[in-house]
């Protein structure tokens, strides 16, 4: 495999005032992720700044509700910011900092990414500034206040669709601008190389743990992990380490917002094709032209029409199944756990969710599934109303 | 097709910028008629895109009013190849990537050279990405115009001067189109420092050139300049086609004289 790419995807489609950067960023990655020192720092702050290991919790109420497998929810809502987003936000700012910058860019979409960038520059004491499309700033105001109150400043972004992709469109023009002093935590695994390979590995400590832990609960690993996919991280955080493990079947489950025939989804690896956005060759949503089509999910987080160029290629190689979920859908597993399980999850988590109800009730009970519950809900509370009426409407 | 670095030849030439389709593709046609009227020596014209991220936002509008009128690649080429007898100088394409990798490139070189158009720039494909564009459009002889900005390596300035035909496009600063901030602090070391690579090719300098100046300011360093963004907003400020086209005439003899009184 060539560099920056996973077979045909990925790569650095990115402007030439960029590729310094890129290279940068990747040599002092390559560096400090053997380095001791960097390892015992990023691992200490995991801990003691940020709650891991997370819990790998066994879902009785919700097993026993689909009467089939066993359920078991990887818990990253109950990191520090609520999110798997600070796995990699943690990781990447001790590279900015190693680099010298100071000052600090990111998108986002459900803020998040936003929240945990923001929540790691106030602890490095770098500027920050988040790049948010005005459509979510709306629907996701509760996590607006939050970067606010840690000392960040969020831009509004008024092009385009006025949501992630848009944000991002932003976020890579000011870096060519200010690339000299600034780093850009990019939130996913998609960007140029070599994102989509850092963030994963910053991510992958999800698997790693729930490795660990379902040997030590079941003895074995486990027949279905769960994910939902937007960028594609927290799929890519828990999938990795199982890669490998032919008998692991790894689904990710997309947001098909009103339905795929509707047009109005985010489902990019089962209606897309493959194309270059935001720096990387993968999977995207365009129109024969080649324009991109925005994307559209109830979820802030999913609602972007791009994904990851690992996720291609596990696509493209069978080792992934990709399926993907409704806002109907997603709302139901929403409210289901939070009434089965007392646990509000994020309304992206909720798509992979959802799947269990296709999925557990064909199964015995002897059969493990893993799901990556991979945040947590009060950032959607605000957005009751709409699930309300979206439920009035079914 | 009409040869770019002959443009080079005892001046230093004017390339400017607009984006097809904006507003219409008759009236591309028409700015482009007064535009080599005027005495522009290269025109590029930009193929509309949902995500101009090289862009800032002078040509992100453009490229959005070009789409929102049904403006696509096909149709763009279409209209060049129509108009192809009536161009005098070398029409130049500029892009993404993801609008030609979806044309298919082989097509797109093959459909660009029977159109006429002398080269393409494209801002997002690094001259180290694996694409086959390169190699499919020598076989048509359509130059590709690379970039180098002032961050750009010694390294890979040799690896893009080798690659690169037409002219070599120095990008003035770090930004995107339509910066207008003063350029590179040391514009002379950076293209003498290109100089050094770039052998026979001409330099063209753009990004953030916007009015007489700013060229006064740069015109002694590069063999030729390109401008974008200020074209555009000039040609907006008309209210009827008249007045558009009558803008850009008179943007463009400013330039002009600039570039001569200052050279
Ligand atoms: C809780 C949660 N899950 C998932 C996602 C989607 O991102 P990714 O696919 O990169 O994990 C987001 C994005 O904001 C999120 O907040």
């Amino acid at each position: 495999m060539s560099r920056g790419y996973f077979n045909e995807f990925g790569g650095r489609f990115v402007p030439e005032t960029l590729i310094p950067a890129l290279d940068e960023l990747e040599e002092v990655y390559l560096e400090l992720k053997e380095d001791p020192d960097f390892k015992a720092q990023l691992k200490s702050l995991l801990a003691d700044y940020s709650g891991r290991p997370t819990s790998l919790y066994y879902a009785e109420q919700l097993s026993s509700h689909y009467g089939g497998a066993k359920i078991y929810l990887k818990r990253e809502d109950l990191n520090h910011t609520g999110a798997h987003k600070i796995n990699n936000t943690l990781g990447q700012i001790l590279l900015a900092v190693k680099m010298g910058k100071k000052r600090i860019i990111a998108e986002t979409g459900a803020g998040q990414h936003g929240v945990a960038t923001a929540t790691v520059a106030a602890r490095f004491n770098l500027d920050c500034q988040v790049y948010m499309g005005t459509e979510d700033i709306e629907r996701q105001a509760l996590n607006v206040y939050k970067m606010e109150m840690l000392g960040a400043e969020v831009i509004p972004v008024t092009s385009g669709t006025q949501t992630l992709k848009d944000a991002t469109n932003e976020a890579i023009r000011d870096w060519v601008t200010n690339v000299e002093d600034t780093h850009y935590i990019i939130g996913s695994v998609v960007g140029p190389h070599p994102y989509p390979m850092m963030v994963r590995d910053f991510q992958r400590i999800i698997g790693d743990e729930t490795r660990e832990q379902i040997m030590k609960k079941e003895g074995r690993l486990p027949d279905y992990i769960l994910a939902c996919v937007g960028g594609g991280s927290n799929a890519m955080g828990i999938f990795y380490p199982f890669v490998e493990d032919k008998e692991v079947n790894l689904v990710g489950i997309e947001a098909s917002g009103s339905g795929i025939e509707s047009g109005k989804h985010a489902a990019t690896l089962s209606a897309g094709r493959v194309g270059v956005l935001h720096g990387s060759k993968s999977y995207l949503l365009q129109d024969e032209d080649g324009q991109i089509i925005p994307a559209y999910s109830i979820s802030a987080g999913l609602d972007y029409p791009g994904v990851g160029p690992e996720h291609s290629y596990l696509k493209t190689i069978e080792r992934v199944e990709y399926q993907s979920a409704t806002d109907m859908e997603a709302v139901n597993a929403f409210r289901l756990l939070s009434e089965k399980e007392g646990i509000i999850p994020a309304l992206e988590s909720s798509h992979a969710l959802s799947y269990l109800e296709k999925l557990a009730p064909e199964l015995d009970s002897t059969a493990i599934i893993v799901v990556n519950l991979s945040g947590r809900g009060d950032k959607d509370i605000n957005n009751f109303k709409k699930i309300r009426e979206a439920e009035a409407d079914a | 097709m009409l040869n770019i670095s002959e443009q080079f030849k005892g001046k230093k030439p004017l390339i400017t910028y607009i984006s097809g389709g904006d507003p219409s593709l008759e009236m591309t046609e028409k700015i482009i008629y007064r535009l080599q009227d005027e005495g522009v020596d290269i025109i590029e014209i930009g193929i509309p895109f949902s995500d101009p991220l090289a862009d800032g936002p002078v040509i992100q509008a453009a490229s959005q009013r070009a789409l929102e009128n049904g403006t696509s690649l096909k149709k763009l080429i279409a209209k060049i190849k129509d108009i192809k007898a009536n161009v005098k100088v070398p029409i130049v394409l500029m892009g993404y990537y993801n609008s030609v990798l979806n044309y298919g490139e082989h097509q797109f070189a093959k459909d660009i050279s029977e159109a006429g158009i002398s080269g393409v720039i494209i801002p997002d494909l690094p001259v180290d990405e694996r694409a086959k564009l390169t190699e499919e459009l020598k076989a048509k002889g359509v130059s590709q115009i690379l970039l180098v900005t002032p961050n750009t390596s010694e390294k890979r300035l040799e690896e893009i001067a080798a690659k690169c035909s037409g002219f070599l496009y120095c990008v003035a600063l770090l930004g995107t189109t339509g910066d207008a901030r003063e350029p590179y602090p040391e514009l002379e070391g950076y293209l003498n420092r290109v100089r050094r690579f770039s052998g026979d090719l001409p330099l063209g300098l753009g990004f953030g050139i916007d009015g007489p100046e700013k060229v006064k300011k740069i015109i002694n360093y590069p063999d030729g300049i390109i401008i974008g963004s200020a074209l555009i907003e000039a040609i907006q400020i008309g209210n009827t086609e008249t007045e558009m086209l009558n803008n850009a005439g008179e943007f463009v003899r400013e330039i002009k004289r600039a570039i001569k009184d200052y050279s």
